[in-house]
């Protein structure tokens, strides 16, 4: 291997086979290329969905209302289907220990909020403290609503950072006074959401203010939860499961809707959710190394149908080689170290190739989840390593077969 | 007649040429399908130092299976073979391959240069096999080339050089490795007359040195040329004889 007159043969083959080796190399870079690109797209849509769940809790369970559609003991379906606090105080006293962080929340139609002469169309709610947690909203300045703000009726609002940006440009927002729906409410905090604008473009306000203040007497539009922390993934899938479909049986009890009748009162667990999704993403993961090790195994066919054709264009040379007094040992050492040195250059070419397009593209890639695409570099070098082996392999087989030819059955090939 | 001083007697040496190839009976034959071919069916032959034989015959006679033989390239059925003494007999891939480098020169009828090797390292090829450096090696090949009068051809690939011009190449690649017998299967079969002579020159002037070369061919006065003729036909010789040798007239170097 360290043989410096065996390199300097071997330059010289390559030099002057330049076509052969290039397709050999070609085969190899592009077999590189292409499974890691494909690995490093499996991780970008990893990477994507993952973002896609920060925007709330990841074990978020919301529950809200619409019309019946069913008849159920005797009652008309059309009926809307209206949540009271009283729903709410229930739920959270039987479900006390479960429970992690709770909210209801009130829904204010055409929240049109104003600012001096700036305004706009936002979603205004109104909600508990523990909101914020449900939401994964975090403060970048003020506060976030308290109880006292809810025991005191206080007309005070939070507010999301494209709602900041729109109203106040980039003066000071916390004290000042913002109109919504033409009543005064003084900003309190500016929040930021995983999620983005869509998120970042909503207002809050105390509940019991915006009941008080918007006529909406003791009734509320939704429902969040978030249930205490289980060890394990699977445990905490089973038990918010197990919640949703109680506390969904509970409402349907109270409010005399049929069990099936999922447009009255409808759920949404994250984590159920959340858990079809990386089951997906096991699955595309699962399927781009099947593709990535098929693209492996084509390429290692690829080298190995190289291998067989150099060993049988060779043919002659290596009669006259052992004419002349080559070692059988010394033909074979001469196509594998030939081999082995344009597989492990030409693979390495190919990953430092797509590892670099990766770290160019990967960041500026702004698909919906897709996010940030990159490979381990260590199963990169892995596959590399293998394909290399691989391509020994391959050649060593016909290379052992033309050392033992006789040298004048090989002289008499054409 | 010589004397040492140690012991006062007299002591005599017989002049005796050394035997470089010395076989008997020696048997081979081919097995194609159903049929075995018996080529060679009993061969008796001793070649010494310094000859310069011409092995003949029609094609099938066996001649050129008879070289192979001597070159190691294939193996006898039955049979002695001992070249400078040494018995060739069973050797391992690797014994034959380092008997090849060190005693052997090959010439074929087609060259078998490397196509992509120039003329010089063509003829460096087994000096490479025998460990030499690069630079040891490629001075020592240029002597050769120069030997050959294709000093100025040394950079040129064997397919931008004629066909007499690659065959001196082929020489000189043969005699770098200095082999003590030089082995040529029908070395003009694919020249024309002019630069078959000039190639029988060449070998006329290293047999000259004292080298000891065979020769396979059919053309009658390329055997001319030689100073031994040993005829086979069907696998036995049937004439074997020394010669009045033809000297090649042309000294014109190309």
């Amino acid at each position: 291997m360290f043989n410096i007159e065996r390199w300097q043969e071997i330059f010289d083959t390559i030099r002057k086979n330049k076509l052969r080796t290039f397709l050999t190399g070609l085969s190899v870079a592009s077999g590189i290329f292409i499974l890691v690109v494909l690995l490093g797209f499996g991780q970008g849509m990893t990477n994507g969905v993952a973002k896609e769940f920060e925007q709330d809790a990841t074990n978020r369970i919301a529950v809200w209302t619409g019309v019946t559609t069913v008849e159920y003991k005797g009652l008309n379906p059309g009926r809307f289907i209206e949540l009271k606090n009283e729903d709410y105080d229930l739920l959270i006293k039987k479900y006390e220990d479960d429970i992690e962080f709770k909210s209801s929340v009130f829904r204010i139609w055409n929240g049109i909020a104003t600012y001096k002469n700036e305004s706009g169309n936002y979603r205004v709610e109104g909600v508990y403290p523990d909101y914020q947690f449900i939401e994964n909203a975090s403060l970048s300045a003020g506060r976030f609503l308290n109880y006292d703000d809810h025991n005191g009726n206080e007309k005070v609002i939070v507010i999301g950072h494209k709602v900041y940006r729109d109203l106040f440009g980039k003066k000071e927002a916390i004290g000042e006074q913002v109109q919504i729906s033409g009543i005064n409410f003084k900003v309190v905090g500016v929040f930021t959401d995983p999620g983005g604008e869509r998120e970042e473009s909503k207002v809050f306000l105390p509940l019991s203010t915006s009941q008080r203040v918007f006529a909406g007497g003791n009734t509320i539009r939704n429902l969040g939860f978030t249930l205490k922390p289980q060890r394990t993934f699977q445990q905490a899938v089973r038990q918010s499961i197990i919640f949703t479909n109680e506390i969904q049986s509970f409402l349907q009890e109270r409010h005399i809707v049929a069990p099936e009748d999922e447009s009255a009162i409808d759920t949404w667990n994250s984590l159920e959710e959340a858990k079809r999704y990386y089951d997906l993403m096991d699955m595309i993961k699962l399927f781009f190394w099947v593709v990535g090790i098929c693209t492996i195994v084509a390429g290692v066919v690829g080298v190995s149908n190289i291998m067989l054709i150099i060993v049988k264009e060779r043919t002659k040379e290596i009669g006259i080689r052992k004419a002349i007094g080559a070692q059988p040992w010394s033909i074979i050492g001469m196509i594998l170290h030939e081999s082995i040195f344009v597989t492990a250059i030409a693979g390495f070419l190919g990953l430092i190739f797509s590892m670099a397009l990766l770290e160019v593209v990967g960041p500026n890639v702004e698909i919906d989840y897709i996010v940030n695409p990159s490979v381990n570099f260590n199963v990169a070098l892995t596959t590399v390593i293998v394909l290399i082996v691989a391509g020994a392999l391959a050649g060593f087989f016909p290379a052992w077969r033309a050392a033992r030819i006789k040298p004048i059955d090989a002289l008499r090939d054409e | 007649m010589n004397f040492t001083k140690e012991s006062g007697k007299p002591r005599y040496f017989v002049i005796e040429l050394i035997k470089m190839i010395e076989i008997k009976d020696l048997h081979k034959s081919y097995v194609m399908g159903e049929n075995s071919l018996h080529v060679l069916k009993g061969i008796d032959f001793t070649v010494k130092e310094g000859e310069l034989v011409a092995i003949m015959g029609s094609s099938g006679s066996g001649k050129s299976t008879l070289l192979n033989i001597l070159g190691m390239l294939d193996e006898a059925d039955k049979g002695s073979y001992y070249l400078d003494g040494k018995p060739i007999k069973n050797l391992s891939e690797k014994i034959a391959a380092r008997y090849r480098n060190k005693f052997l020169g090959f010439v074929f009828q087609s060259f078998n240069l490397i196509t992509y090797k120039s003329a010089l390292e063509n003829v460096a090829m087994p000096l490479y096999y025998q460990g030499m450096k690069r630079n040891e090696r490629n001075k020592k090949a240029m002597r050769y080339l120069e030997k050959v009068g294709l000093a100025d051809w040394a950079t040129h690939l064997p397919n931008e050089l004629s066909g007499g011009q690659n065959q001196r190449v082929a020489i000189a690649r043969a005699l770098a490795s200095e082999p003590k017998v030089l082995l040529a299967d029908e070395p003009t079969g694919a020249l024309d007359s002019t630069t078959s002579y000039e190639v029988m020159r060449i070998i006329q002037s290293i047999n000259d040195e004292g080298k000891t070369i065979l020769i396979v061919t059919h053309e009658d006065d390329i055997a001319h040329m030689c100073k031994r003729i040993v005829n086979l036909r069907d696998g036995v010789i049937i004439k074997d004889s020394k010669i009045n040798q033809v000297r090649t007239k042309s000294a014109t170097h190309v």
